[in-house]
């Protein structure tokens, strides 16, 4: 796969230019002060939970609403004074929003017959057209069918062929998977990331799931209350999460308080070594995702005393239900499975617990995170799993 | 079998209050309904098939029939285009004073019709608002056709919008938001998706409609000025023709709006037996 950010340093000014976008409906702020750029071929996911303004953003771009200010440039030129119709998008919407009254083949055509005749190509050009998408999108034979004689992954699958037909520039997708039962769901993402490696087209999708988003995108946007948290490849927001936000959203994460101690930082009979604000904050959250904690049977090793409570085995990975008395709190760690016997634990019993990494914000004195303070801690000697 | 077991015990009680009540709607559907259906043909039969047809050939009547006809030629269609137009500011757009917009397109429903038509009077009549200024321009609106027709537009102003409403807002705005991205323009989104998801409830609306024109009484009775031959439509010729004791042509007019009634009973339950599910639940009301 190339890479979209070299793809957009070449290209640059084909991209599109999000900027200082505000949509305020009654009584909130859809959009606050949103900026973002668009690389031309990347994948792109709007990651938030509902009302964060993840779809009005992508409504926006379709040209089905606009914001009170800001812009958006595409070439040097003012996107949104671009009608709608002449935007050359492909968009599918939440619930597909096929014309219930036209055939497969007829909605898929839907936009090529709405031309004017000069554009129009001819009927010939436009069943060939849709037949070749029919196969694309593995439909052949279904092209006769209503909307509704077909299931979930069909229509979305129409639904797709019909944005494409127009031979887009960009292709936008509201929530596309989310109506669908979950084994459809992974079948069609990666089908869909297939598709995307092959057209190459700028693909901007909307989704309330983080593990969709960092599994199908090059970059991820986390939206919250209108604004955009954090941009960026899914490893970074995974790993190295700019705001408290972004550490709960995305994943699983034990959430911690660290205070200031004579000897640093510590939570409980957990030392972090230095302190990079230099004492200026007495407390901090530390974020640790269950798979930063490891765990281990001998009391010899460093880290807290945590009782095991519960051992919920989910396939490859089990989730341990530990609660520290130290800091009077549960914990949750994941183990792969097949450590767990090697590891010797049962329910029950008491284990040493320490995290490996963590990423730490420290807090104003009024209960408010510093996202710009953020700290990445990392044991220093790499500990054996 | 077993089912038949278990409801025995309170079988008959309840097959008894099942027939019971079955038959009391029977009794009443036949002695108001069916039965003065039925006293329209037999008075408009009485003397025969000749007095029928000489009764409805009469120049009283046929104008009376071609009368009926321009108003509902004009108001129908009048209607269909505030009805859609009313239903989809209703249904796609947010704006202040909707909820009285609403209001507003239920209040011929609300407004007894010989009200109705004397605000027409009110209004257009000779002591009326603008009754100088028509006078003066020669413009002749009540105990006339323009007045009929506007009384008319009046009363049947809910029944299109009504029955879009709610099936426009259950559809919602999705697929026609869907044409434009597509590159539709706003008359190829309207015809090409709007208006073939709304056809079976328009159509629906549109029988309503012009079963209501056709044969609305009230507020056409007030603004009309009873000039035989030039401003009595069918429910009005029947009433002269009534108070004159001219019993067979009054049956035999009144038997043409019975016809009318019937054929858009019938093409009605069709509707909606065969396009119920794209007609919206709540038919329109009215006097």
């Amino acid at each position: 796969m190339k890479s979209p950010r070299m793809r957009r340093v070449v290209i640059k000014d084909m991209a599109l230019e999000l900027s200082h976008l505000n949509r305020r409906f009654t009584g909130f702020a859809a959009l606050n002060d949103v900026s973002l750029t668009i690389a031309p071929g990347e994948f792109l996911a709007l990651l938030g939970p509902s009302g964060s303004g993840k779809t009005t953003l992508l409504r926006i771009l379709a040209g089905l609403d606009y914001p009170d200010s800001g812009s958006v440039v595409k070439e040097g030129e003012d996107f949104l004074a671009t009608p709608a119709r002449e935007r050359r998008i492909g968009m599918v919407f939440q619930h597909y929003a096929l014309f219930r009254h036209l055939t497969v083949i007829e909605n898929i055509a839907f936009g090529l017959r709405v031309r004017s005749w000069r554009s129009r190509p001819s009927r010939k050009v436009i069943r060939e057209r849709v037949d070749r998408l029919l196969r694309r999108v593995q439909l052949e034979g279904l092209g006769g069918r209503y909307p509704t004689q077909l299931s979930g992954g069909q229509r979305q699958r129409v639904a797709l062929a019909r944005a494409l037909a127009v031979e887009p520039d960009m292709l936008l997708l509201d929530e596309p998977f989310g109506a669908l039962d979950a084994q459809v769901r992974v079948t069609l993402r990666r089908w869909l990331r297939e598709l995307h490696e092959e057209l190459g087209l700028t693909t901007v999708f909307v989704t309330h799931d983080q593990e969709e988003a960092l599994e199908l995108a090059d970059r991820v946007a986390v939206m919250n209350n209108g604004r955009i948290e954090q941009v960026g490849p899914p490893e970074a927001i995974y790993q190295q999460p700019a705001t408290p936000f972004v550490c709960e959203f995305i994943g699983k994460v034990n959430r911690l308080t660290v205070r200031k101690q004579e000897a640093g930082l510590a939570a409980g009979d957990w030392l972090l070594g230095d302190d990079p604000w230099q004492g200026r904050y007495p407390e901090a959250v530390a974020y640790v995702r269950p798979e930063q904690l490891r765990v281990a049977a001998s009391s010899t090793q460093p880290g807290w005393e945590a009782r095991l409570r519960h051992i919920y085995l989910a396939g490859s990975v089990a989730h341990l239900d530990l609660y520290v008395p130290s800091l009077d709190q549960a914990l949750e760690a994941d183990v792969a499975s097949e450590d767990l016997s090697r590891l010797g634990v049962q329910a029950g019993m008491d284990l040493r617990v320490a995290p490996r990494s963590a990423v730490l914000f420290p807090n104003d004195g009024n209960g408010n995170a510093l996202s710009e303070e953020r700290w990445i801690w990392q044991a220093r000697s790499p500990v054996p799993a | 079998m077993s089912a038949r077991m278990a409801s025995r015990p309170i079988g008959w009680p309840r097959r008894v209050v099942h027939v019971g009540l079955i038959l009391v709607a029977l009794i009443f559907l036949v002695l108001f309904l069916l039965l003065p259906l039925a006293t329209v043909f037999v008075e408009a039969f009485r003397e025969g098939i000749a007095p029928y047809v000489a009764a409805i050939r009469q120049p009283e009547a046929l104008s009376a029939i071609r009368l009926t006809l321009i108003v509902a030629v004009i108001a129908v269609p009048l209607n269909v285009v505030f009805g859609i137009a009313a239903a989809w500011a209703m249904t796609r757009f947010e704006f202040r004073g909707k909820a009285l917009l609403g209001a507003l397109i239920d209040l011929p429903f609300s407004v007894s019709p010989v009200i109705s038509g004397l605000v027409y009077v009110l209004l257009f009549g000779a002591q009326g608002w603008f009754g100088p200024w028509l006078e003066a321009h020669d413009i002749k609106i009540i105990f006339a056709v323009p007045g009929l027709v506007l009384a008319t537009i009046f009363i049947t102003l809910p029944f299109v919008a009504r029955e879009l409403i709610p099936l426009m807002q259950s559809q919602g705005s999705e697929e026609e938001e869907a044409a434009r991205v597509l590159g539709a323009s706003g008359w190829q989104m309207f015809f090409r998706v709007t208006l073939p998801n709304i056809r079976w409830a328009l159509l629906y609306g549109v029988l309503l409609c012009n079963a209501r024109a056709m044969g609305e009484f009230g507020a056409v009775s007030v603004v009309s000025g009873h000039i035989r031959g030039l401003t009595t439509t069918i429910p009005l010729e029947v009433e002269m023709r009534y108070n004159e004791y001219d019993y067979v042509g009054a049956f035999a007019v009144a038997s043409l709006l019975a016809l009318l009634a019937l054929v858009t009973l019938a093409v009605k339950t069709l509707l909606e037996w065969r396009y119920g599910d794209e007609i919206a639940a709540h038919a329109p009301g009215g006097h």
